[in-house]
């Protein structure tokens, strides 16, 4: 189908931007990044917005820099970005690894990484990584600027803290440490469709047991989120199979999965103790 | 960028004018007026008359509307055609030199890549545009680009070989 009529603004600043915004969000007004979710819900007009306030011509929004140990990441950096290494060391590593399996290349070439963030699709393999690592999230409006922690951000499926007439600007995540490893593993049916389980573990080693670990998952869940009980399994613990198992024993107790016609909870259930293995074993070799 | 829209509401639908804005594809600047709803691929086909395009999902899941803006291969159906003016537009009307295909054209011809041929503008696009990026790209990869578009008909097997062997000789012509 055809998207319903909108009105179009195309401002050239931040200010601009949040000025229109402000103006036109009480009136049904959405900013369009990427488009490469808004632009279907359109199409099948599941969303009618009545303005569309297009923020790619905003340059100032395209910064992708790492400053005082974050990566500050702008609202309109492409997924593509990440297909080559943006930070040294392993956050570099890991958004490379993350972003091969985020849809399909010319979806990568438009998409952008905080219309993930906005978006907040329980699938979303960029909001796991926000919740993993707390992710900061910018939100600018024509009232001023606040900065919210991941943890306070994802509020239920397509949800957020973001609030009417605010913009993302940018998303921070801080730089990992040299010997931080990381481990990566999602489920789906197609290659490129969305996730129906993922999970992304990091944790350093010292004396040869595991410290800092960090256990998040998404898919499963409304929101993405770190399983503090997979991350007590962990904690201290040497990294073999015993603790291994007994971690993603611990988040896949731990979820309140989602359960539709295609996937029941406990297949989810299934599917969260299987990629939290499995990633914790990728993060070990 | 022309007119803007105006405001007004009319029984409770957005009631926009239409924008005037140039498009350059292929090389060739094509004036438009048209709604700001209106996408990029029904714009091109519609207004540019270049039919080549094609249009199955209209949600950005089939890959059949896949052309190159800017030097990326992207869906056109998930581009609003205003966004698209002063930009660097390519279709499968300009891949051939003249009466002389293109060797991924050649390529799906010898190598049977196409039956119905709905698919095959996105899949010459899409692929076009990823030897020219990466000329030297390994099977294993190329196979995860074409899982981006659908085709009903070949099996892909067909496509795949098609665009391995353009690769190849594209890479030999080097």
């Amino acid at each position: 189908m055809k998207p319903a009529p909108f009105q179009y603004h195309a401002p050239r600043t931040i200010e601009e931007a949040v000025a229109t915004l402000a103006r036109v969000a009480p009136d049904d007004g959405r900013v369009l990044a990427g488009g490469q979710s808004l632009v279907p819900t359109m199409a099948f007009r599941l969303a009618r917005p009545r303005h569309l306030v297009d923020i790619n011509g905003v340059a100032a929004l395209s910064r992708l820099v790492v400053e005082n140990g974050k990566l500050c990441i702008g609202a309109t950096v492409r997924h593509a970005a990440f297909e080559r290494p943006v930070a040294k060391g392993p956050l570099g590593e890991l958004l490379r690894e993350v972003v091969r399996h985020i849809a399909h290349k010319p979806i990568r070439a438009r998409g952008t990484f905080c219309g993930s963030i906005a978006h907040a699709d329980p699938a979303s393999e960029w909001c796991l990584v926000a919740a993993a690592l707390g992710a900061e999230m910018v939100a600018r409006s024509a009232r001023g600027e606040r900065v919210i922690p991941a943890k306070d951000f994802f509020s239920g499926i397509m949800t957020t803290a973001l609030q009417e007439g605010e913009l993302l600007t940018e998303v921070r995540l801080p730089l990992l440490s040299a010997d931080t490893r990381f481990g990566f593993c999602e489920f789906n049916r197609r290659a490129g469709d969305f996730a129906i389980a993922m999970a992304l573990v990091t944790f350093r080693l010292k004396n040869s047991a595991i410290i800092e670990p960090r256990v998040a998952i998404s898919g499963a869940e409304a929101t993405p989120r770190r399983i503090a009980q997979a991350e007590t399994a962990l904690d201290s613990h040497a990294p073999d199979a015993k603790t291994f198992a007994a971690a993603a024993d611990a988040a896949a107790k731990a979820i309140d999965p989602l359960d539709d016609e295609n996937t029941s909870a406990d297949y989810r259930r299934g599917l969260v103790r299987t990629v939290v293995l499995r990633a914790l074993e990728r993060a070990a070799t | 960028m022309g007119e803007r829209a105006a405001e007004g509401l009319v029984t409770g639908f957005v009631m926009t004018e239409k924008l005037a804005f140039t498009l350059n594809v292929n090389g060739r600047d094509f004036p438009v007026r048209v709604e700001p709803r209106r996408t990029l691929a029904d714009t091109i086909r519609e207004e540019c008359k270049l039919t080549g395009t094609h249009l199955g999902c209209e949600h950005g899941v089939c890959g059949a509307c896949t052309i190159i803006i800017d030097g990326e291969a992207v869906r056109s159906c998930l581009m609003f055609a205003v966004q698209a003016a002063g930009k660097r537009i390519r279709t499968v009307e300009g891949l051939a030199n003249g009466n002389e295909l293109h060797p991924l054209q050649r390529a799906f011809i010898a190598h049977h890549g196409l039956q119905c041929g709905f698919c095959t503008p996105g899949f010459l696009m899409l692929a076009v545009n990823t030897l020219e990026q990466q000329p030297d790209i390994g099977d294993e990869e190329l196979l995860d680009v074409l899982a981006s578009n659908l085709c009903r008909c070949t099996g892909y097997g067909n496509i795949v070989k098609a665009v391995k062997a353009a690769r190849d000789e594209m890479r030999a012509g080097k």
